[in-house]
């Protein structure tokens, strides 16, 4: 499996919005930007954005406010990497694994490895 | 809110036929993209969408009234931008004040806004004649969108314009789009706009090959990395190896490349009207 896939549009952005709450750009109960002004701002259709939104709310990072729109969840940033770890383990440590298998590391070296980086 | 009934069409008498029994619905709240080869009848849809040619047998409806007839409040609710166009020897002040009062729902407040995204914001007494090819598409485009009429139709908008203005056409799209408007798009340069579109149609020799929903072409196509067991419907070569457009496997979900999605219509539309028609 190519982990480089071609991810949808709607998920890059919640990606992209993922980013935001975690560099602290968007902080906990404040306002996610309209769909509309997302859209123009990045150029794409407003019912892409709207998915990404209903997305989003639907794992619990944002909320809604009935005629006020999208703010950050409080929790939101825990989600997230809850959400990403998921998706790491899932996908891409597949393709990792099976790249370290093939050219022959150890787990010995991968400890040391990792142990350097996080050093580092 | 466009209903195109059964419509044939030729440009002469023992010319060919480029539409022959030819449907298709346009709903408002949508972005059309129109996809076809050089030749495919883009423009000439278009024309007959906008009361400009009369077709020879059928009908195009916009909310129920003949387009033909060119009713004014048909006429006041739909913009054409053609591919090439003259614009008069006139300030642009004295343009608008001249063409808006034919659009009940012109807003210079949104000409303004417009303008400014193109960044042709400022200057009302600019001459139109003076503008290059570029800036009188941005300058006629600005004014198109501030319309507000419920249809806006485009032929090849983003031909002569430069990369940024491509952005800022995208930008004006995005913004300019409320739920009881429809766009449609025209155009063979399918990079520039495929992630503003809503719903993609595909036309060659006169024949709808695919009428669909972007979600819908998510749904069912893939377009990835060609992997053993896939049954690709199209193939592409590149450096990384083999890439194509590939039924889409349950929840699986890439972003649509239209580009491949139009090759693999036009190469294959058997393959392309199997996957659609069945049932999801």
């Amino acid at each position: 499996m190519n982990f480089k896939d071609n991810k949808a549009i709607y998920l890059q952005i919640a990606d992209r919005i993922g980013n935001q709450i975690l560099s602290g750009t968007l902080t906990p109960d404040g306002k996610v930007p309209s769909v509309r002004e997302l859209a123009a701002e990045i150029e794409v259709n407003a019912n892409t954005v709207a998915r990404t939104y209903d997305h989003l709310q639907q794992s619990g990072v944002i909320y809604t406010k009935r005629g006020l729109g999208y703010f950050v969840s409080p929790d939101a940033k825990e989600k997230i990497v809850a959400l990403r770890r998921e998706q790491l383990m899932q996908g891409e440590m597949d393709y990792f694994m099976s790249q370290l298998k093939a050219v022959g590391i150890t787990p010995a070296e991968l400890q040391q490895i990792y142990q350097d980086y996080i050093n580092a | 809110m466009f209903s195109i009934k059964e419509i044939s069409f030729s440009y002469s008498k023992k010319g060919v036929e480029l539409f022959n029994g030819f449907s298709m619905d346009l709903e408002a709240g949508n972005v059309y993209g129109l996809l076809g080869k050089n030749g495919a009848g883009k423009s000439t849809l278009i024309y007959l969408m906008t009361g400009l040619l009369t077709p020879q047998g059928g009908e195009v409806l916009m909310d129920g009234e003949n387009v033909r007839r060119r009713l004014p409040k048909t006429m006041s609710d739909i913009f054409l931008v053609p591919e090439e166009f003259e614009l008069p020897r006139l300030s642009l002040k004295e343009y608008v004040k001249i063409n808006a009062p034919f659009y009940p729902r012109f807003s210079m407040e949104d000409m303004q806004r417009y303008l400014d995204i193109f960044e042709m914001g400022g200057d009302m007494n600019v001459k139109l004649h003076a503008l290059s090819m570029g800036q009188k598409k941005k300058v006629f485009m600005a004014f198109a969108f501030a319309t507000n009429t419920r249809a806006l139709i485009m032929d090849e908008p983003t031909n002569g314009l430069d990369i940024p203005s491509k952005s800022q056409f995208r930008k004006l799209v995005s913004a300019g789009m409320t739920d009881d408007k429809m766009m449609l798009i025209s155009t063979h340069q399918v990079r520039d706009i495929s992630d503003i579109l809503d719903h993609v149609i595909i036309i060659d020799q006169s024949k709808v090959l695919l009428n669909a929903g972007i979600a819908d072409v998510m749904d069912r196509v893939a377009f990835r990395p060609v992997q053993a067991g896939d049954q690709p419907i199209f193939v592409l070569q590149s450096p990384l190896g083999a890439i194509g457009a590939v039924p889409a496997q349950p929840g699986e979900e890439t972003a649509v490349d239209l580009e491949m999605l139009f090759n693999a219509t036009l190469q294959n539309p058997e393959a392309i009207n199997q996957l659609f028609t069945a049932s999801k």
